[in-house]
């Protein structure tokens, strides 16, 4: 085990373990955020730089501090090393830079995107943005476009975190998205007209940190505040089947995995449970499932707040 | 003001599959093919795609049509979504159909400062045409290039395989009509 | 006339045919190495020479090399550099064209170094002429058994082969090469993994310049001493500077570190001078990434001593009052030539280069060309400039490869230097817009 200091607490993990990782074991705000990463996805990381924290210390070996910011969520922690993430001013200050540049070809249209509320962008820009904005120049603009009849692609939302593909990489056996072009003219596409149709490929949009892409069986717009959260399983021959039905009454508006409190799905049985298109898609009766319980909903998006039931234990840590 | 990029929206929907025949290589150039593959390691075929690309647009009109590349694919044995994402990073390869002769006129600052503005223009005006697009006959398409190289040549253009430098507005003249019979009767 | 090392026998017709080029003394160094040295001496006289990266970052060669992982029963390879986008560089160009057989040379004796049994030359697309004239001189070393299995019978075992570019600048990035050349789009790798540990397939990988690979040629014929014995501190050797702009002589140079930049520019030997008999306003002396010197700071440092052709020379005065010799594009602004537009210019290319990748490079590019190109435009405003000086230190630093520093440094630089030039395009709008031409002579005074 190796011994870090993050912010000031010490905590010991794993030799290996990344920072942003040791971060989360600590918890609170000591943890950055992380736009990009995805613990469940292999090679996710290092693109989007919400995450760059000060390494004060490297390590007791070699205490020299680094000289640029690090990308938390890829850099791994040694033994003695010294971080600052909410105490060093310097990280804010290139955190509210980031947070403008992902926000400066951004679309702005939370009123009308589905993802508002649970949105990871805004956090940030809640957390990290500044008012008004300096950039005068015109937008970068794609049109929504269809890949296939069950998800939809705002192309101007899109962070380019490559989770998406990481998931079409990782989940199903032919990826038919990707990353075209470079630079900002880089877009999320599937070159020619072809959905996005496998078993599990639904599992984009659970990743997806923004509104790009999203569900296009959500039934009936309404906020994602307005719903109710429940825990819900049912047999599935292609996956866990345990998932979260998003309820209106007693109508069930949209299916999602279970996601913790970085939005990732947890894992359930030492298994990541990523669930089958067939789960989100397709089963909107609630006689297709067994309703468990109302779904702890820990804070998450300036919207969202007071919304949900309060995870608790996520409160408490954050008071010391 | 040039824009320095057309900006295409949305390309998913701009491509379709049925824009050109079935590409076949000649059996000559499946063996060049092949040369390309050996070069690497059993397993890591996907390195020759790169060398491929160029071989089929060469071979293939000049440019990179859907069923070329999903040809490619399966020369590879690869998914055609890595020859889109590879043949849209790359900015030499042509995803649309140029004209017959694809001019490339470095714009980066060496050349700039030697004169290339002024080609450009030079050649604009005589196609009738702006950066980006084919004259009306369909011979040539202007493009500009980043830096390619040849910075103590300047003014320089690119065409297929061939550099052309120390332009001047005359040389450029030359070059045009050369290039026009050349490609006439083809 | 300095030491030519690489270049002496450039002129010599036929020189790029594997027959002329060995009766001038052409693989005398595979000889001599694969007889009479293990790999290890070629490591230790390259290191005993000094030599630095003539790719950019002048990283020593020597040390890069004792850095490669050697994990058993795993393969290493040798990856040459030859993607040169950088602008203002055409040397390895030159080098390529003119002396094919220099860089197979000099790939033999290093991978024979290194260990490695495949090596590939990674040359940008764009130099498909250039690659038919490598490729048909690395066929001949094969005829001539230089290449293939068991070299000159010494049971040492390489294979040589080229792999295109496709028109991206950022392939020049050793890791974004890696994976052009698994066939993918040239995503710059997150580091550590070092690709001296993890590279090409995951394996131990050394990627070097064309210019420094040609180099080991000479380290391994005379001894890596005798190199050493060239150039100035520790700028040994040789170097080629590809000179352009509004130079007299514009070409490639091979100068021996250490002579005058007054020198360099002014004499015959070299650039002769300014073109069209106009003075000279600025400098860019490495590549279009390095700070841009004001007249003032060109042939002279702060301190007004001789700035010299060397690593050392050109960063003196730090990024305050100097630059760097990067890549050895030596780019010569006269008089008359606009620094707005040539910031807008270099911006421009940077931002249609970048990879995409990471946020700070990908929309920071993209917004410093926009306002640059308003300003170029008789379209900005005095807030304008602080917030490009604001833009570039949040990028600077804060990316996944040096590209995002490439395209902050000449952005700021520029401001540093030349702000009132910028302030003019503010409040001339009119005159922006007519004629690109910057004020005459602007010589501005140290800030
Ligand atoms: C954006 C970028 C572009 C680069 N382009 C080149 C290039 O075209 N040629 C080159 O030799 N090195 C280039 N480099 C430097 C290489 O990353 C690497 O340092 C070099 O190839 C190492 O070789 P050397 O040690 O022999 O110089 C580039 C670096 C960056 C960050
Ligand atoms: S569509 Fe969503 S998941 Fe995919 S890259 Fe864009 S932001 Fe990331
Ligand atoms: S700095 Fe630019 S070029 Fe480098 S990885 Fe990031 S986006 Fe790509
Ligand atoms: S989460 Fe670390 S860079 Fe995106």
């Amino acid at each position: 085990m190796v011994k870090v200091i993050i912010d000031d607490i010490e905590v010991e993990v794993e030799p290996g373990t990344t920072i942003l990782n040791a971060a989360r074991q600590i918890g609170g705000d000591v943890v950055p955020p992380a736009m990009c990463y995805y613990s469940k996805l292999q090679g996710s990381g290092g693109k989007c730089r919400t995450c760059l924290v000060e390494v004060a210390a490297g390590s007791t070996a070699d205490p020299r501090p680094m000289p640029k910011l690090v990308a938390s969520c890829s850099t791994p922690v040694m033994d003695g090393m010294i971080v600052k993430n909410k105490t060093s001013e310097r990280v804010y200050d290139n955190r509210a830079a980031v947070t403008e540049f992902l926000l400066i070809n951004h679309p702005l249209d939370c009123p009308i995107c589905d993802q508002a509320g649970e949105c990871h962008l805004q956090d940030l820009g809640f957390e990290h943005g500044k008012e008004g904005t300096r950039y005068e120049e015109k937008r970068r603009t794609f049109d929504p476009i269809d890949i296939g009849d069950k998800i939809k692609l705002h192309m101007n939302r899109c962070i380019l975190c490559y989770r998406c593909v990481y998931v079409a990489n990782q989940l199903t056996d032919k990826r038919v998205h990707g990353i075209m072009h470079r630079g900002d003219h880089a877009e999320i596409s599937t070159y020619i007209e072809q959905a996005i149709d496998n078993d599990f490929s639904g599992n984009v949009i659970d990743v997806c940190p923004v509104g790009a892409l999203t569900d296009k069986t959500f039934r009936f717009k309404s906020r994602v505040w307005f719903l109710k959260p429940m825990e819900a399983s049912c047999e599935c021959t292609k996956c866990a089947g345990k998932a979260v039905v998003w309820m209106f009454g007693d109508e069930i508006y949209r299916v999602t995995g279970r996601k913790d409190k970085y939005g990732e799905i947890e894992d359930i049985d030492g298994k990541t449970a990523w669930i089958c298109n067939e789960c989100r898609f397709d089963k909107k009766d609630k006689s297709q499932w067994n309703i468990e319980g109302p779904r702890v909903i820990n804070r998450h998006s300036v919207i969202a707040q007071n919304q949900y039931l309060v995870d608790e234990r996520i409160e408490s840590k954050k008071l010391n | 003001m040039q824009e320095n990029w057309t900006h295409k929206m949305s390309i998913s929907v701009t491509h379709n599959s049925t824009d050109q025949a079935e590409p076949q290589f000649s059996a000559e150039k499946m063996v060049e093919v092949q040369r390309f593959i050996n070069h690497y390691p059993e397993g890591k075929q996907k390195s020759a795609l790169m060398r491929i690309l160029h071989l089929a647009e060469e071979e293939f009109g000049g440019w990179l049509s859907v069923p070329t590349m999903n040809y490619v694919a399966g020369l590879l044995n690869i998914q055609p979504i890595e020859v889109y994402e590879v043949a849209t990073f790359y900015t030499m390869f042509n995803i649309e159909k140029p004209g017959k002769v694809v001019l490339e006129v470095c714009r980066t600052g060496p050349c700039m400062l030697v004169g290339s503005d002024q080609i450009i223009e030079h050649i604009e005006n005589k196609l009738d045409i702006k950066v980006g697009q084919t004259s009306a006959d369909g011979m040539f398409t202007l493009k500009t290039a980043e830096c390619l190289g040849a910075c103590g040549y300047g003014p320089m253009l690119q065409c297929g395989k061939h550099y052309h430098e120390h332009l001047t507005p005359a040389k450029v003249d030359e070059l045009l009509d050369t290039l026009r019979k050349e490609h006439s009767d083809k | 006339m300095g030491r030519k090392l690489l270049l002496e026998h450039i002129d010599v017709p036929g020189i790029e045919t594997f027959e002329v080029y060995r009766k001038n003394g052409g693989y005398r160094s595979v000889e001599k190495a694969l007889k009479t040295m293990s790999p290890q001496n070629v490591v230790e006289e390259v290191q005993a020479s000094g030599l630095r990266g003539r790719g950019g970052a002048g990283f020593p060669t020597g040390m890069k090399w004792s850095f490669l992982a050697k994990p058993e029963g795993v393969p290493r390879y040798l990856l040459c550099n030859a993607d040169e986008s950088e602008p203002g560089t055409f040397k390895d160009r030159y080098l390529m064209e003119k002396i094919p057989h220099l860089l197979v040379e000099g790939m033999i004796v290093s991978s024979y170094a290194l260990g490695c049994n495949q090596s590939y030359i990674y040359i940008r697309g764009e130099y498909m002429w250039v690659l038919e004239i490598v490729e048909k001189a690395i066929a001949e070393a094969y005829a001539n058994g230089f290449l293939g299995k068991n070299i000159l019978g010494s049971g040492y075992d390489l294979d040589l082969a080229i792999a295109p570019g496709g028109g991206a600048y950022i392939c020049g990035e050793e890791t974004a090469l890696i994976e052009s050349l698994e066939g993918k789009r040239g995503n710059p790798r997150i580091k550590p993994p070092f690709p001296a540990v993890r590279g090409l397939w995951g394996c131990p990988t050394v990627v070097n310049n064309v210019e420094s690979i040609a180099a080991v040629v000479p380290i391994v014929n005379d001894g890596g001493a005798e190199y050493a014995k060239i150039g100035i501190g520790k700028s040994t050797g040789t170097k080629l500077i590809s000179a352009c702009g509004n130079l007299v002589k514009p070409g490639v140079y091979e100068i021996e570190l250490g002579i005058t930049v007054e020198e360099f520019i002014y004499s015959d030997e070299w650039c002769g001078g300014i073109a069209n008999g106009k003075k000279i306003k600025a400098c860019v002396p490495g590549g279009s990434s390095v700070p841009i010197l004001p007249a003032n700071l060109i042939t002279k440092t702060a301190e007004g001593v001789d700035r010299l052709m060397s690593y050392e020379g050109l960063a003196e005065g730090g990024f305050a009052s100097g630059s760097m010799l990067g890549s050895g594009g030596f780019i010569v602004f006269d008089e008359d030539q606009c620094i707005v537009r040539n910031t807008w210019n270099f911006a421009r290319f940077y931002a249609h280069e970048s990879c995409g990748q990471c946020s700070p490079c990908r929309e920071g590019t993209g917004w410093m060309e926009k306002v640059l190109r308003r300003l170029e435009n008789g379209q900005g405003h005095m807030h304008d400039i602080d917030l490009l000086a604001e833009i570039n230190k949040k990028i600077e630093g804060n990316t996944i490869c040096p590209l995002g520093d490439a395209a902050a440094w000449p952005v700021a630089a520029a401001i540093r230097h030349f702000r009132e030039e910028f302030e003019w395009h503010v409040t001339h709008p009119d005159e922006a817009v007519k004629r690109n031409f910057g004020i005459a002579s602007n010589h501005m005074p140290l800030v």
